[in-house]
C-alpha cells in the first residue's frame, strides 16, 4: 500500500521520500526498540490490573516508607533520620543503614513529574519505578549486545530481557525494591566498563565509575561487580590480552568508583577495609606491577636481564602483598569475609552457621524447576551462546562469558540471585539466537537468488549448471527454513511462557491473597491490611508490637506502629529474644515481653484458610534462631522423634508455648471444614492437640475475618498484693 | 426503677435550681398563650429529633410578630438544627418557613438560650397560629454504662423535661418519646407517665405556668449504629470536560459505649447479632443517580468490601470498613465518584453555577466537622457562594495536572452536620470556554517543541571545532557513504537490466521473436552506456577522497567485474540469438553457451557478494 502511494508520486519527490537502506534499517531498529521498551513496561502492569496499584511484599514497604519520609522532609533530614519506630528499644539509624539509591531515584522522579505539573502521588511513582527501570534495562541490554556482538544480537537481547521471568519476578509494578533499579545499574556499569575496555577511553571509564556509584547507592549486590571486574582483568592478564585500553579502563573505573562509593554512608570505608573488596585492590596493584614490568622490559630490551629483574620484582611484590594482607587481617583493620559472602561461595555454610540467613526462603539453593520456570528456552540457548562467544573470542565476549558463568553459579546457590544471572543469560542466549537466525536467513536468501540466475536458461539440463554453482548440501534451503520456523516457534513459546508466568505467578502482591471460590469466582483475603489498619486506627500511637521479623516493615509502614524487630535483620540477639519469647511458656514469655515494653503481639495463622506461610510453619526457625543465642531453647523439645507435630502427639512444650497458644486460642471451637472435627488445621491437615487454651497474661484484641492475622493485647501487670 | 446515674442527678439538680431562680424572673414578654403543645421525640438513632407542634393564641391586645423558643443551655449547645414552620388559622394551610435567630431577652436567666422565630404576619388579637418546630440534637443520647463487653448490648440515657419549657403559659401538653424497641432499663415515673411497647408517653399536663420544667430521664437499649465522623472533607472538583468529581475523606468512629475486654472473632462470626450487637459493620451512602467511577479506599489501598446498586433514581453504595466498628473504635477511608456535569452545573445570564447538596451522602451520620471544598476550573472568576445556613468560608488554590495559576477553591466549613443539612447550595462563577483548550494546547505545544528539538538536533552540526581531525574524518566518511549509496543504486539498476536481458532470452525460447530480442539488446546496450556515464563522476570523487582507501579496491574490482559480466552477457545473448536464427538444436545451443553460462553465473555471484560487502560498510 505504501509502495503504491509512493508510485503515484512524481519521480524526484519519490526518490527523496524513499528511504535509503541504512535509514530503513535505523527506522526498523528504533521502532523495534521502542516496542520492546513499551512491552517491558506493559508486561509488568499485570499486578496493577489483577489487584491494584499497591506496594508488594515485605521490604518494599520499608522503601516506600523511607521514600515518603524523603519527599516530606527533604534529603538532609532523611540522611540523618533516626527511626525510633523500629527495633524498639534500640531504634535504627536509617540514613546510615540503607542504600539510598532507590528512594532518591523515586523522589527525583516524583519531583520531576511535579515540575512538569503532573500531580501524581508518590505511591504511584514508587509502584511504577521498577517497570520503568526494567524498560530502561532493555535499552542498556541492546547497547550491551551491540557492543559484544552486533546490533541484531542487541535487539534480541533487549527483547529477551524485556520479558524474562527471572527479571520480571523482581520488577513488576509495586515491587518497589532495590533490585528494581539495581539490575539496571548493574548492567549499565558492565556495559560502560566493556565499552571502556573496548575503546580505552577515559570518558567511558568515568561513565562506568558513575554507573558503579549508582549501583553502590542502590543495592548490596555491588559486591558482585567489585569482584567480577578484577576477576575479568586477571583472566585477560593470564590469557595475554593485556592492553593499554584495559589499563586505562580498570584503573580509572576502580579508583573513581571506590572514591565515589565511599560517599554512601552504609558502605563507607569498606572498599579499603573489608575482605570482600580486597580482590579489586589486589588486581589494581597487580596491574601497576604489570605495567611497570612492561615498561622495564621495553627499557632493558634484554631478555636475560629482564628475567632476573622479573624474578626479584615478583618476589618483592608477593611478599609485600601477603605481608600487608596478613598484618591488615591480624590487626583487624581488614575485616574478614562476612557470613553472607561465605554462604554465597559455599551453599551449605548458612545452614550450619547462620540460621537467620537460611530461614529466608529466597536464600535457599535453587531447584531445577525454578531455573526452567525463570529461564525457559534461555537455559538451552545459554550453552549455545557460550559456544558462539568462544568461537569469536574478544575482550567483550570474554567478559560476558565470565559474567554468565559466575552469575549462573550464584543463581544455583541462592534462588534470589537468578535475578543477577538473568541479564547475562539473556545476552548470551541472544547471541545464540541472533547468530543462528542470521546464518539461517543468509542461507535462505543466497539460495533464493542463485536459482534465479541458474534457471536463466529454462530449457535443457539444469543439473550441470546447478551443480557447478551449488556445492553445498542438498535440501539446505529447506532445512534452513525448517530450522528457522523451529527457532520462531521456540521464541514464541518463550513469549507465551513469560506472559503466563508474569500474570499467574509473579504479579501477586502477597499482601492481598486471592483464591478461587466454590463457584469459580475470585475470593480476596485482605486480612493483612485489615489487621494493620486496625493497629493504625485503634491502638495507642506509641504502642509496641511484637511479631516475627517478617512482618516488621509492614507493621511500621501500614500500621504506623513501633515494632521490636523487622526485616532489616541487623541484630541477631534481638531477633533471638523475640524467638525465645515466642517459644517459651506464657509466663516466661510475659517477663520477656514486659522487659521489651510490648503492648501487642501479632501472629499470622493460616489454619482456617489453608494459607501455608504462617507462623506455625515458620516456628522451627524461631526456635533455632532463639536457641542459637539462648541455649535454654532447645529444638528437640519441640519435636517428637525429630518430627514436627501439632496434633495430640506433639511435644508438651510445643503444645504450651506462646506461639502455639496464640495461634490456636479458641480455634478448638471452630469447625473449619465440613466433615472434620472442630479445631481442624487446614494447613497441617490435622486436628490440633490442645483445644483448651487459656490465656493468662494476654487477651485477644483483634482477629481478622479469615483468622490470618491475630493480635493479642498484653495485659498490664497485676497489682502487687 | 434503678437509680439514675450520679451525673444525671447532678444535672437534674442544676436544672431544678435554675427553675427556682426562674420563678422570680418576669413573665413572658407578650400575652401569648400556647393552647396546645405536642412534643414527639425520636430516639431511634443517635441523632435526636424533636418535633413540637404548638397552637399559639394571642390573648393580649397587641399584635405579636415574634415567638420565643427556650432551651436550657445544656441542650442548646447540642442543637444542630432548628426549623420552624408556621400555619395561620385553624385550617391546615400552606406552611411557611420562619426565619430564626438567637436572641437574649432582658431579664431572663443566663442558663437558658432563646431563639426567636419571626412570624410572617403579626398575630392579631384572638388569632391562633399553628407552629411546627423541628429541633435536632446531637450528643444527647449518652451511653451508660460507658464501657461494655462485646456481648452486651448498648444502653443509653436521654434526659429532657417532661413538660414543655416555654416562656409562655401552656394549657394542654403531651410528650411522646419513640424508643428503638428492646429493653427499657428505667424511666422517670411521673404519675401520668406510660410506657407501651416502644413508646413512652408523658401527660397530658394542663395549665402550666411559663418556664415549667420537670426533668425526666429514660435509660434504654439502643444498638443502632452510632456513626460519628470526627471530620469529613468533601472535595467537589468541576471539570468542564463533562465531569464533577467528588472525593470524600471520612474519619469515622463508633460514638457509643466503648468496648472493654476481648474482641473475640469466633463469637462475632458465629453469632454476629448477639455477640457484637452494639457494633456496626457497614454504612450506606445514597449517591446521586448516574454516579460513575466509584471507588472506596484508604491510606493503605483499596478496600474490597463494598456493594453497589443503582437505578434511575439513585445509586446506593454500601461501604464496609476493613473491620467492624465497636464502641470507641475508629477508621478512616475515602470514597470518590464522578457525576455528569450537566446534572449539577448550570448557566444563567453569563454566569455558571454549581448546584449540589452540602452534606455527606451517608445515612444517619453525625459529622462533627465538615469541610466542603469546591474546586473550580482554572481561570474561574467572580466567585460567589450561597449556602442556606451559616458556614465559615475561605478560599485557597489547588494545583492539579498541568496547572499554572492553580484552581480556585472555595472552602466551606461547618461543625455538627446532620442529614438535615443535606440541602442544595450554589457556587456562582464565570468561566470562559476557551480556557478549556489551554491544557491540551499546552501538551500539543510541548510535544511539538520536543519533536522540533529532536529534528533540529539531528540536522544541525553540534561539534565545537569544525576543523578537528576527527570531525573532518567523520564528514568525509559521511560523504563516502552517500557516494557509495549512489554507486550501489547504479549497480542495482544495471543488474536489473541484466535480468531484463535474461528475460528476453526466455521469451525467445517461447515465442521465437528474434527482432524484439535484438531490440532489447540494443536498448540494454544504450542503458549500460548511460549508467557507465553516471558512474564515472562518482568513481572519481570516491577515488579522490582520502578515506576511501579501504573501500576503493573493492569498488574498483566491482566495476571491472561488472563490466566483464556485461560483456559476457552480451556475447551470450548474441550467441543464443544467432543460434536461434540458425535454428540449431537445443542441445547444440546448450553446448555452445555452457562455458559462458558458468562464467556468467560465477561473475554474477561475485558481483552480488561484492555489493553486499560494500553495503555492509
Amino acid at each position: 500500500m505504501a509502495t503504491a502511494a509512493l508510485e503515484s508520486l512524481p519521480a524526484p519527490l519519490r526518490s527523496t521520500l524513499r528511504l535509503k537502506t541504512k535509514q530503513q534499517e535505523l527506522l526498523l531498529r528504533v521502532s523495534a526498540l521502542a516496542l520492546i521498551y513499551v512491552l517491558a513496561f506493559a508486561v509488568r502492569l499485570f499486578s496493577v490490573l489483577r489487584y491494584e496499584s499497591m506496594i508488594h511484599e515485605f521490604d518494599p514497604y520499608f522503601n516506600y516508607r523511607t521514600t515518603l519520609f524523603l519527599t516530606e522532609h527533604g534529603f538532609s533530614e532523611f540522611w540523618n533520620w533516626f527511626d525510633s519506630e523500629s527495633w524498639y528499644p534500640l531504634g535504627r539509624v536509617v540514613g546510615g543503614t540503607l542504600f539510598p539509591g532507590l528512594m532518591v531515584t523515586a523522589a527525583l522522579l516524583h519531583r520531576l513529574l511535579r515540575a512538569l505539573s503532573l500531580a501524581v502521588h508518590i505511591r504511584e511513582v514508587c509502584v511504577l519505578t521498577a517497570p520503568f527501570f526494567a524498560a530502561n534495562t532493555t535499552l542498556v541490554a541492546y547497547a550491551f549486545g551491540r557492543e559484544i556482538w552486533d546490533s541484531g544480537a542487541g535487539l534480541v537481547a533487549a527483547a529477551l530481557i524485556a520479558v524474562c521471568p527471572g527479571y520480571i519476578s523482581r520488577s513488576v509494578a509495586g515491587s518497589y525494591d532495590n533490585e528494581g533499579v539495581a539490575i539496571f545499574a548493574l548492567l549499565l556499569t558492565f556495559y560502560l566498563f566493556v565499552r571502556a575496555v573496548n575503546t580505552g577511553s577515559l570518558a567511558w571509564s568515568l561513565a562506568s565509575a558513575f554507573g558503579y556509584f549508582y549501583m553502590v547507592s542502590a543495592w548490596g549486590g555491588y559486591v558482585f561487580i567489585i569482584n567480577l571486574l578484577p576477576l575479568y582483568v586477571l583472566v585477560l592478564l593470564v590469557t595475554g590480552r593485556y592492553s593499554q585500553r584495559l589499563y586505562v579502563a580498570y584503573n580509572s573505573t576502580y579508583v573513581l568508583g571506590m572514591l565515589l562509593a565511599m560517599q554512601i554512608r552504609f558502605v563507607g570505608f569498606q572498599h579499603v577495609q573489608s575482605g570482600e573488596h580486597m580482590a579489586a585492590m589486589g588486581v589494581f596493584f597487580l596491574l601497576q606491577v604489570f605495567f611497570f614490568l612492561d615498561w622495564m622490559k621495553y627499557l632493558l630490551n634484554d631478555a636475560k636481564l629482564f628475567k632476573s629483574f622479573l624474578r626479584i620484582t615478583l618476589t618483592c611484590v608477593i611478599t609485600v602483598g601477603t605481608l600487608a594482607l596478613g598484618i591488615g587481617t591480624a590487626s583487624g583493620y581488614i575485616s574478614p569475609w562476612t557470613g553472607r559472602f561465605y554462604s554465597l561461595l559455599d551453599p551449605t555454610y548458612a545452614k550450619d552457621h547462620i540460621p537467620i540467613i537460611a530461614s529466608v526462603s529466597e536464600h535457599q539453593p535453587t531447584a531445577w524447576s525454578s531455573f526452567m520456570f525463570d529461564f525457559h528456552i534461555l537455559l538451552f540457548l545459554f550453552p549455545a551462546g557460550l559456544y558462539f562467544c568462544f568461537k569469536r573470542l574478544s575482550d567483550a565476549t570474554i567478559f560476558i562469558v565470565m559474567y554468565g558463568l559466575t552469575s549462573m553459579y550464584f543463581a544455583g546457590v541462592m534462588v534470589r540471585l537468578i535475578l543477577v544471572a538473568a541479564p547475562a543469560v539473556c545476552l548470551i542466549s541472544a547471541i545464540a539466537a541472533s547468530a543462528t537466525i542470521k546464518n539461517l536467513t543468509t542461507l535462505i536468501r543466497s539460495k533464493s537468488r542463485s536459482p534465479q540466475t541458474v534457471s536463466g536458461k529454462a530449457t535443457g539440463s539444469k543439473a550441470a549448471a546447478k551443480g557447478a554453482v551449488d556445492q553445498s548440501l542438498p535440501y539446505q534451503k529447506n532445512a534452513a527454513i525448517v530450522l528457522l520456523l523451529g527457532a520462531f516457534y521456540l521464541l514464541s513459546r518463550y513469549a507465551v511462557h513469560c506472559t503466563w508466568v508474569t500474570s499467574e505467578a509473579y504479579s501477586s502482591p502477597s499482601i492481598v491473597l486471592a483464591a478461587r471460590g466454590h463457584n469459580g469466582g475470585r475470593v480476596i483475603f485482605d486480612d493483612y491490611r485489615e489487621a494493620y489498619y486496625w493497629l493504625r486506627q485503634n491502638t495507642p500511637s506509641d504502642a509496641k508490637i511484637m511479631s516475627w521479623w517478617d512482618y516488621g516493615y509492614q507493621i511500621t509502614a501500614m500500621g504506623n506502629r513501633t515494632v521490636i524487630v523487622d526485616n532489616n535483620t541487623w541484630n541477631n540477639t534481638h531477633i533471638a529474644t523475640v524467638g525465645r519469647a515466642m517459644s517459651s511458656y506464657e509466663d516466661e514469655a510475659y517477663e520477656i515481653m514486659q522487659s521489651l515494653d510490648v503492648n501487642y503481639v501479632l501472629v499470622v495463622f493460616g489454619g482456617v484458610t489453608g494459607y501455608s506461610s504462617d507462623d506455625i510453619n515458620k516456628f522451627l526457625w524461631m526456635v533455632r534462631i532463639g536457641g542459637g543465642v539462648f541455649p535454654v531453647i532447645k529444638e528437640p523439645d519441640y519435636l517428637v522423634n525429630g518430627e514436627y507435630r501439632i496434633d495430640k502427639g506433639a511435644a508438651p512444650k510445643m503444645l504450651n508455648c506462646l506461639m502455639y497458644k496464640l495461634c490456636y486460642y479458641r480455634f478448638g471451637e471452630l469447625t473449619t471444614e465440613y466433615g472434620k472435627p472442630p479445631g481442624y488445621d487446614r494447613v497441617r491437615g490435622v486436628e490440633i492437640g490442645n483445644k483448651d487454651i487459656k490465656l493468662e497474661y494476654l487477651e485477644e484484641a483483634f482477629t481478622t475475618s479469615n483468622w490470618i492475622v491475630r493480635i493479642y493485647k498484653v495485659k498490664p501487670p497485676k497489682n502487687r498484693s | 426503677m434503678a437509680t439514675p446515674p450520679p451525673l444525671l442527678r447532678r444535672v437534674a439538680a442544676a436544672i431544678l435550681l435554675l427553675l427556682v431562680s426562674l420563678a422570680s424572673a418576669p413573665a413572658a414578654r407578650a400575652d401569648l398563650v400556647i393552647t396546645r403543645a405536642d412534643r414527639k421525640v425520636d430516639l431511634t438513632s443517635h441523632i435526636v429529633r424533636v418535633l413540637t407542634s404548638l397552637k399559639v393564641e394571642n390573648s393580649g391586645p397587641e399584635p405579636v410578630s415574634q415567638f420565643l423558643l427556650a432551651f436550657p443551655n445544656v441542650q442548646a449547645k447540642n442543637l444542630a438544627a432548628i426549623r420552624a414552620f408556621g400555619t395561620e388559622g385553624k385550617v391546615k394551610g400552606a406552611s411557611t418557613l420562619l426565619p430564626i435567630e438567637v436572641v437574649q431577652p432582658s431579664g431572663v436567666p443566663p442558663e437558658l438560650t432563646f431563639f426567636s422565630a419571626s412570624l410572617s404576619k403579626a398575630l392579631e388579637e384572638r388569632k391562633t397560629l399553628h407552629l411546627d418546630v423541628l429541633t435536632v440534637f446531637t450528643h444527647s443520647v449518652q451511653p451508660f454504662p460507658e464501657e461494655i463487653t462485646q456481648a452486651e448490648s448498648q444502653l443509653v440515657v436521654y434526659q429532657d423535661s417532661a413538660q414543655y419549657l416555654s416562656p409562655y403559659p401552656v394549657k394542654v401538653q403531651t410528650l411522646s418519646i419513640r424508643l428503638p424497641g428492646g429493653r427499657v432499663e428505667s424511666y422517670t415515673k411521673y404519675p401520668n407517665a406510660k410506657l407501651s411497647d416502644s413508646e413512652l408517653k408523658y401527660g397530658p399536663y394542663e395549665d402550666l405556668p411559663p418556664f415549667s420544667y420537670s426533668p425526666m430521664v429514660v435509660h434504654f437499649e439502643n444498638n443502632n449504629p452510632f456513626a460519628v465522623a470526627k471530620e469529613v472533607i468533601r472535595e467537589i472538583e468541576i471539570s468542564h470536560w463533562g465531569n464533577v468529581q467528588i472525593t470524600e475523606h471520612y474519619n469515622i468512629a463508633h460514638g457509643g459505649a466503648k468496648l472493654k475486654g476481648e474482641f473475640s472473632r469466633i463469637d462475632y462470626q458465629s453469632r454476629p447479632y448477639i455477640r457484637g450487637v452494639s457494633s456496626f459493620r457497614h454504612l450506606i451512602a445514597r449517591l446521586p443517580p448516574r454516579a460513575h467511577s466509584i471507588y472506596y479506599r484508604d491510606e493503605i489501598g483499596n478496600i474490597s468490601t463494598s456493594h453497589l446498586w443503582s437505578d434511575s433514581k439513585k445509586t446506593q453504595l454500601e461501604v464496609e470498613p476493613r473491620f467492624p466498628l465497636f464502641g470507641g473504635w475508629q477508621t478512616t477511608f475515602t470514597i470518590g465518584y464522578g457525576l455528569p456535569l450537566q446534572d449539577f452545573v448550570f448557566s444563567s445570564d453569563g454566569k455558571r453555577f454549581l448546584n449540589i447538596t452540602f452534606g455527606s451522602p451517608m445515612e444517619e451520620i453525625l459529622i462533627e466537622k465538615l469541610i466542603v471544598k469546591v474546586v473550580l476550573p482554572e481561570g474561574s472568576k467572580d466567585i460567589e457562594v450561597s449556602v442556606p445556613f451559616p458556614t465559615k468560608q475561605g478560599q485557597e488554590v489547588k494545583y492539579s495536572h498541568l496547572d499554572i495559576a492553580g484552581r480556585p477553591v472555595v472552602v466551606l466549613e461547618k461543625p455538627d452536620v446532620i442529614p438535615e443539612h443535606n440541602l442544595y447550595f450554589q457556587v456562582h462563577y464565570r468561566f470562559n470556554n476557551i480556557s478549556l483548550f489551554r491544557e491540551p494546547m499546552m501538551l500539543i505545544t510541548g510535544f511539538f517543541l520536543l519533536f522540533m528539538a529532536c529534528i533540529v538536533y539531528m540536522h544541525t552540526d553540534m561539534s565545537i571545532s569544525k576543523n578537528s581531525p576527527s570531525y573532518l574524518a567523520k564528514a568525509q566518511w559521511d560523504e563516502i557513504q552517500s557516494i557509495i549509496q549512489q554507486i550501489q543504486a547504479v549497480f542495482d539498476q544495471s543488474l536489473a537490466v541484466h535480468d531484463k536481458l535474461e528475460a528476453t532470452l526466455r521469451d525467445l525460447s517461447r515465442s521465437g521473436d528474434v527482432q524484439s530480442c535484438k531490440a532489447a539488446r540494443k536498448a540494454a546496450d544504450a542503458q549500460f552506456k548511460e549508467l557507465a556515464k553516471e558512474l564515472k563522476p562518482l568513481l572519481t570523487s570516491l577515488q579522490s577522497s582520502p578515506q576511501s582507501y579501504q573501500i576503493w579496491p573493492k569498488v574498483e574490482e566491482l566495476v571491472t567485474k561488472e563490466r566483464d559480466l556485461q560483456d559476457k552477457l552480451m556475447t551470450r545473448h548474441s550467441t543464443v540469438v544467432d543460434s536461434f536464427e540458425k535454428k540449431l538444436r537445443g542441445q547444440d545451443v546448450e553446448n555452445r553457451i555452457a562455458v559462458q553460462q558458468q562464467k556468467v553465473a560465477a561473475l554474477r555471484q561475485e558481483v552480488e557478494s561484492l555489493l553486499e560487502y560494500i553495503s555492509e560498510i
